[in-house]
């Protein structure tokens, strides 16, 4: 650590355990306030392609829009169903947001700022992702109410389903990083000759963006709310504040997504070699620079998907997740095993 | 000291929530008490150095085979079943069957005595990282039943698809 | 250091909650749950043993009790669909068909 010796008088452990509040705070605040203005940007984007202008009346441009958008949802009034089962409707949201919130933990956003710096980092992820749907589940089955009931069975099947694609895409970057360690996976593309792991690994990213897409029940595989068959899917009895944190949960999840596509795909705060050696100025830019370009591409890229494509129907999302994304994946793991084999030991054990 | 403040603060746990996850009446929350309990395992399983295991633990457990439970108690309609009697009416003879094993178990475990050590310590899964030591041994020494027990996951597959379409006349 | 014994008590306690709640629950739910319990009280002791001993075998036991329980929760929750759509219940009383 950064405090080997004991400062102030401050014991060591201490330090440690106040750095990791501070380190805390600074990602949540920086989440908090992304999730806010990424629903402005979201609005302004879909606006523009669609030949409006967005949000235009609460501030310059309509920049205050997200913070009055807090405001109302705080203060509107909190309506729970009569024949909900209450503590787990009450508990949903929360869940929800909670495994979101705590996949921030290992995801490092750039080099040595990460909170927790664990071995098994990707396999962290995957648990925290597979926890999201709980919230989905449960809210809908507890708000007793037939919209609710439907997006949650659809939700449900959905992100069982396309978790085996996502993880699966995640191996080719294991087997050519060898590691677990997110930190370590990008230190490893900036070694690696392509730069970015997207060169060698197209197919998984592929198949990471599909599958990240419909795990994160965003349109076009937003079958699990679709607005005009379900009314808003699994939180249609939720109002006030509780509606909010599925927001936040949808976006935070959203945000997870894109962090680990730019973290194990483009190279992370790092840029490629080649690159730095035509121009070496770029070297001096902070790491966080690359990481944020990176990532709001990304977001983009979600808004962009959202404005263009129709949804697509029940049996054909499920029919793209286990006979397209799946083979493909598989395929691409064997591809790269054999190549990583060949490279390693030249055809002989 | 602070290694058993958290062995007992996880046992507790662990024990209250299997207590209460086979005596509730509604199967949902008997399945969210379940979610508690495997969390808390994987935490027990940190403490032994099994990384790898406790996130299989999550992404499994709690990720795939709870779903799965949810999944199926949102298909039926259970509102008549959860009205009925939820205990045998022998149930004190359960009682006494599994406090006998119970009490069997646990003078049993006052002779244990551990063998010879393997070649797996502490230090030597620092060195090479816990997931690659599991993989290594997995895929050395029980390269067979990873085999089988692959088959066994397909078995399941086709046997869940085939048990649970409906048939078309 | 925590003795050995403590993780094997607790894991015994635990597999007897999941057998008593096998034997004595008559939703068949219920049931599976419990020898998901069951499993797990299994699987603190290899893991416990596991680390005491210094060997991985008890770790890639409880690889493969996992993959197993998958299995087995797949198999026995698609043979609950049917018995309710069968039998329009979960209560293992209420079958009793076969009774001579």
């Amino acid at each position: 650590m950064m405090f080997e010796t004991a400062m102030f008088g401050i014991p060591q452990w201490l330090w440690t355990i106040g750095l990791i509040i501070v380190k805390i705070a600074v990602v949540l605040g920086a989440v908090m306030l992304h999730v806010a203005y990424a629903t402005y940007f979201e609005r302004k984007v879909i606006g523009r392609m669609q030949n409006r202008l967005g949000p235009m009346v609460v501030g310059p441009y309509g920049l205050l829009q997200p913070i009055a958008d807090g405001i109302k949802s705080f203060f509107k009034e909190d309506i729970i169903p009569t024949n909900a089962d209450k503590p787990i409707f009450f508990m949903a949201p929360v869940l929800g947001l909670m495994a979101a919130l705590s996949s921030l933990a290992v995801v490092p956003f750039f080099n040595h700022f990460v909170i927790a710096d664990i071995n098994i980092g990707l396999l962290f992820l995957f648990a925290m992702s597979s926890l999201a749907v709980y919230g989905v589940i449960l809210g809908g089955w507890s708000s007793n109410s037939k919209f609710s009931f439907l997006g949650s069975l659809r939700a449900s099947a959905q992100v069982i389903s396309y978790e085996v694609p996502l993880g699966l895409s995640l191996v080719g970057v294991m087997l050519m990083s060898g590691s677990l360690n997110i930190t370590e996976i990008v230190n490893a593309q900036s070694r690696y000759p392509g730069g970015m792991y997207i060169t060698a690994q197209w197919l998984g990213f592929f198949v990471f963006v599909v599958s990240a897409i419909a795990e994160t029940n965003r349109s076009p595989f937003d079958l699990p709310e679709a607005e005009q068959e379900l009314i808003a899917g699994f939180f249609t009895e939720y109002s006030g504040m509780r509606f909010a944190l599925f927001f936040m949960a949808e976006y935070t999840g959203m945000i997870i997504m894109c962090s680990i596509a730019v973290l194990c795909f483009l190279g992370g705060w790092t840029i490629p070699p080649f690159v730095l050696k035509l121009l070496p100025f770029l070297g001096a830019v902070p790491g966080v620079v690359w990481f944020i370009m990176k990532f709001y591409a990304c977001m983009f890229f979600y808004y962009w998907i959202r404005a263009t494509l129709p949804r697509y129907r029940y049996d054909q999302l499920m029919a793209i997740g286990w006979k397209v994304l799946i083979p493909l994946a598989l395929a691409n793991i064997v591809v790269t095993a054999a190549i990583k084999f060949l490279l390693h030991h030249g055809g002989q054990q | 000291m602070i290694n058993q403040i958290f062995f007992f603060y996880f046992s507790a746990v662990i024990v209250a929530m299997s207590l209460l996850a086979i005596t509730r009446r509604n199967v949902m929350h008997g399945v969210l008490y379940m979610l508690l309990l495997f969390f808390h395992i994987a935490g027990l399983y940190l403490f032994l150095n099994a990384e790898f295991i406790s996130a299989v633990q999550i992404i499994v457990y709690a990720g795939a085979i709870m779903v799965l439970f949810l999944f199926v108690i949102m298909l039926l309609n259970l509102r008549e079943d959860i009205r009925k009697k939820q205990f045998l009416a022998i149930w004190p003879m359960g009682l006494l069957v599994s406090s006998g094993i119970l009490m069997v178990i646990l003078m049993s475990m006052l002779t244990i005595r551990i063998g010879a050590s393997g070649i797996w310590g502490i230090a030597q899964i620092e060195r090479v990282t816990q997931t690659a030591a599991v993989g290594t041994v997995l895929y050395t020494q029980y390269l067979f039943p990873f085999e089988v027990a692959s088959l066994v996951l397909l078995v399941a597959i086709i046997g869940a698809v085939v048990l649970a379409k409906k048939r078309i006349k | 250091m925590i003795p050995l014994n403590w993780y094997m008590w607790l894991s015994g306690i635990v597999f007897c909650i999941g057998m008593f709640g096998f034997i004595t629950r008559r939703n068949i739910i219920i049931m599976l749950l419990s020898t998901e319990i069951m499993f797990n009280g299994v699987n603190i002791s290899l893991i416990a043993l596991s680390h005491y001993l210094e060997d991985l075998a008890g770790q890639v036991m409880v690889f493969f009790i996992i993959a197993v329980a998958a299995a087995e929760a797949a198999i026995g929750l698609a043979l609950v669909i049917l018995l309710f759509r069968n039998k329009e219940t979960v209560s293992v009383d209420d079958l009793n068909e076969l009774r001579g």
